[in-house]
């Protein structure tokens, strides 16, 4: 999607000019999305912030736990194992649910299980349904889907609604609205909900004021629909993780619970639960419990709880992940969001920079898994490969891993084409990949430079590079090729005989 | 110990004072050093970048320049991770029989710098002389891809004279990232200048790291702004020795 580039401060401070989420593929490249970010210092200063706090709680969280890197190892296989045996897993899900209850149905893309979900709420003649958060219906676009059939959906977390009504995007897996201040929110929800004319910024404040406009929603919406955290094949029980209760509300409220799940959220068995029960919340939240924890496995004796429950068991793509051997371990994925605050990246630019509805270390893994390199090639360079995200990920993805992976399919898909095979980055890399196969080349090339610099040197630096290079130069000095290289150097020392040498001076200026 | 510098493509090039210092450090503590000229570079800009396939024939003279060697030694953190966590990737992923068997002979003795001292020879004390105000830059791959721990620092420490100040948020990426520099300049510029307000915070003189790939960037960023904070690899500052100071004191 086009986009001009805010001119002002003013028009960089309305989130108005963040697109808005695409249906399957970022809308812009992430260098050219962060820049925008880049520009907004509120942005920047509310995120340093908020990563900030929560890296040192998520560090003092997980020190409590003398076996943590053993239960990242179970977090690990105990999903590698699942992964492997998806099929046989798969099936003993569904018949699980049915045995319960439920009724189990499966969704080849997102538009498939937009669909279901839009017959099941038209089914029950209604208008409007409760959401919990949810990232799996966030990436089929559901709440669109449903608005294009008439059917209004009410978020109910409370980071998840100043979103909606901000009419903008999550920007963070977890704390969807990180990137707004409490003075922003204010506004949002002045701007927005009924009887917040004398809103103050206080965080109780805002939280009433949410509240009042959601408890009329519990009591009223006949639908709910839901992600799920965790299914477990053995039982057929679908587990919600959350901090507010909203979504707790929405699982026994309304009389009709629908529940859309990725093929990647099952675990095999009930006592798996224990490894993600400590691994979750400690990542995610830095608390030893979230506040809500829900499990329901099928229906519950009439009057106390939903009345009929629908599970929709959905691909979109994770299939085609599964079938990569060095990708495949994005579907591990438990959606802590621990790498998303620990990355130096995501910290300076934000989660919208991505156009992902995973951003962060996850998203440039999976989204560009997920809708194909081809639709997310920029991602896999988002990262400067300083592997914090692998440090702090509970199930052990090697990010940093499938990132250069996915590099590499990047890289042959361009040059599979002519105009990739032209493009300056592939030539450059080729000629240099040719120079470095033949050291002759290589004295050669240092020479070349050498020589080729003294037009660009100034005061013994290089203040300004042409080209795509020109982004290096605009905050840093170029060091020159030196006078003598080490090679060279070296040759010398080699031809006066190593006795007669003088031994080299330890320190020798830099420029 | 008959020791080969890897020298690395970069430190080559740019750096040669930082492979100087190797050589005076390492026959300083009665090595022999060797500098085989076949060597050009270990491809990790290009597999890092996603030319996988260009970086195949760089592994395979890797491991033909090297393979005979008693111990190679690189002062490039990044370079050593690429040859021991990829070439065994590089092997595997273009079905390279002899490359894979040739990396797991060769990679027990591909080090480090700090972790040759340390966890090799044993010594931490290196006998030099630095009396400056010095802070250090803990490169990515050198805590999280080597793992060398604070090998770096405890040499430093020995150091006579040194002032070592740490670091404020000294676990962060400086924002270098090879061709993330070039590819996400915004972003890498904004990394930047974190770092580089922490290091201002320290007052150092000069900036130390395990990896000069670090170090242009944030000793560019550094000499742009004017700062006077020099950069300065680790194995210069384990290079000089009291004669250096005077010979200084004598030509300043």
């Amino acid at each position: 999607m086009a986009r001009n580039d805010p001119t002002t401060s003013a028009e960089l401070m309305s989130r108005e000019v963040v697109p808005p989420l695409p249906a399957s593929r970022p809308a812009m490249p992430f260098q050219d999305a962060a820049k925008l970010s880049l520009a907004d210092s509120q942005l920047r200063y509310n995120m340093a912030k908020a990563t900030t706090t929560i890296r040192a709680k998520r560090l003092r969280a997980v020190g409590e736990l003398p076996d943590w890197e053993a239960l990242r190892e179970a977090g690990r296989a105990i999903k590698d194992r699942t992964l492997r045996h998806l099929d046989k897993y798969l099936i003993q899900f569904e018949e699980s649910v049915t045995r319960v209850g439920g009724r189990v149905h499966w969704a080849a893309d997102g538009e498939e299980a937009n669909r279901i979900v839009a017959g099941i709420v038209k089914a029950k003649g209604a208008g409007e349904v409760v959401k919990i958060k949810s990232l799996t219906t966030d990436e089929i676009g559901l709440n669109d889907a449903l608005a294009r059939e008439g059917i209004k959906a009410h978020e109910t977390d409370l980071a998840e609604l100043i979103i909606q009504l901000a009419d903008e995007r999550s920007s963070h897996i977890l704390v969807p609205a990180i990137h707004k201040s409490r003075a922003e929110i204010r506004e949002v929800f002045r701007r927005t909900l009924k009887n917040a004319g004398d809103l103050t910024d206080e965080p109780r404040r805002l939280a009433e004021a949410a509240r009042a406009h959601l408890r009329e929603k519990f009591l009223t919406v006949p639908v709910a629909v839901s992600g799920v955290n965790f299914g477990v094949a053995e039982t057929g029980t679908v587990a919600i993780f959350e901090s507010e209760g909203n979504g707790r509300m929405c699982l026994t409220l309304p009389k009709t619970l629908v529940s859309v799940m990725g093929i990647e959220k099952l675990v095999p068995t009930w006592r798996d639960l224990e490894v993600y029960l400590q691994l979750l919340p400690r990542s995610s939240t830095a608390e030893r419990m979230n506040p809500y924890t829900s499990f329901w496995t099928g229906l519950a004796p009439e009057g106390d709880g939903p009345e009929e429950f629908h599970l929709i068991l959905l691909d979109d793509g994770r299939t085609r992940v599964l079938d990569d051997r060095e990708g495949r371990q994005a579907l591990r994925c438990i959606r802590c969001s621990a790498c998303l605050n620990v990355c130096p990246v995501y910290e300076n630019t934000g989660g919208h920079a991505y156009s992902s509805v995973y951003p962060g270390p996850i998203g440039a893994i999976l989204t560009p898994q997920l809708v194909g390199v081809d639709n997310a090639g920029s991602l896999p360079y988002a990262s400067s490969l300083c592997g914090a995200c692998y440090e702090a990920c509970p199930v052990k993805i090697n990010i940093p891993e499938v990132l250069v992976h996915l590099r590499g399919k990047v890289v042959r898909r361009k040059q599979e084409k002519l105009l990739g095979r032209l493009a300056p980055e592939n030539l450059a890399m080729r000629a240099m990949a040719k120079v470095f196969a033949s050291p002759r080349r290589f004295r050669a090339a240092q020479r070349l430079g050498r020589q080729g610099q003294k037009l660009l040197m100034k005061e013994g630096v290089i203040q300004r590079l042409p080209g795509e290079l020109g982004g290096w130069t605009s905050v840093r000095d170029v060091f020159p090729v030196a006078p003598q290289t080490f090679r060279e150097w070296w040759a010398q020392r080699e031809r006066a005989g190593r006795v007669n040498q003088d031994q080299p001076s330890s320190r020798e200026p830099r420029p | 110990m008959r020791v080969a510098l890897f020298i690395t493509c970069f430190n080559d090039t740019l750096f040669p004072q930082t492979g100087k210092a190797m050589v005076t450090l390492l026959e300083r503590l009665g090595h022999r050093v060797e500098f085989p000229m076949e060597q050009t570079c270990c491809g990790q800009m290009h597999y890092n970048t996603g030319y996988h396939r260009e970086a195949v024939p760089l592994a395979r003279r890797f491991v033909e320049v090297f393979g005979d060697a008693e111990a190679v030694v690189s002062p490039s953190a990044s370079c050593v991770g690429m040859i021991q966590d990829m070439y065994p990737k590089i092997a595997e992923e273009y079905g390279d029989e002899k490359l894979r068997r040739d990396v797991a002979a060769l990679v027990p003795r591909v080090h480090e710098l700090s972790m040759f001292l340390t966890n090799v020879l044993g010594v931490e004390d290196v006998g030099a002389y630095f009396p400056h105000r010095v802070t250090f830059h803990v490169t990515c791959h050198s805590l999280r891809a080597l793992k060398v721990g604070d090998a770096p620092q405890r040499l430093l420490r020995k150091v006579k004279g040194i002032d070592l100040v740490e670091l404020e948020r000294w676990e962060e990426c400086c924002g270098f990232g090879g061709t993330f520099a070039v590819k996400n300049a915004d972003t890498s510029a904004a990394m930047l200048s974190d770092k580089i307000r922490c290091v201002l915070d320290t007052r150092a003189e000069y900036c130390a790291s395990a990896d000069n790939s670090c170090l242009m960037h944030i000793g560019g960023g550094l000499h742009r702004q004017r700062t006077g904070v020099v950069p300065i690899h680790f194995a210069e500052i384990l290079a000089a020795t009291e004669d250096d100071a005077a010979r200084d004191a004598r030509t300043a």
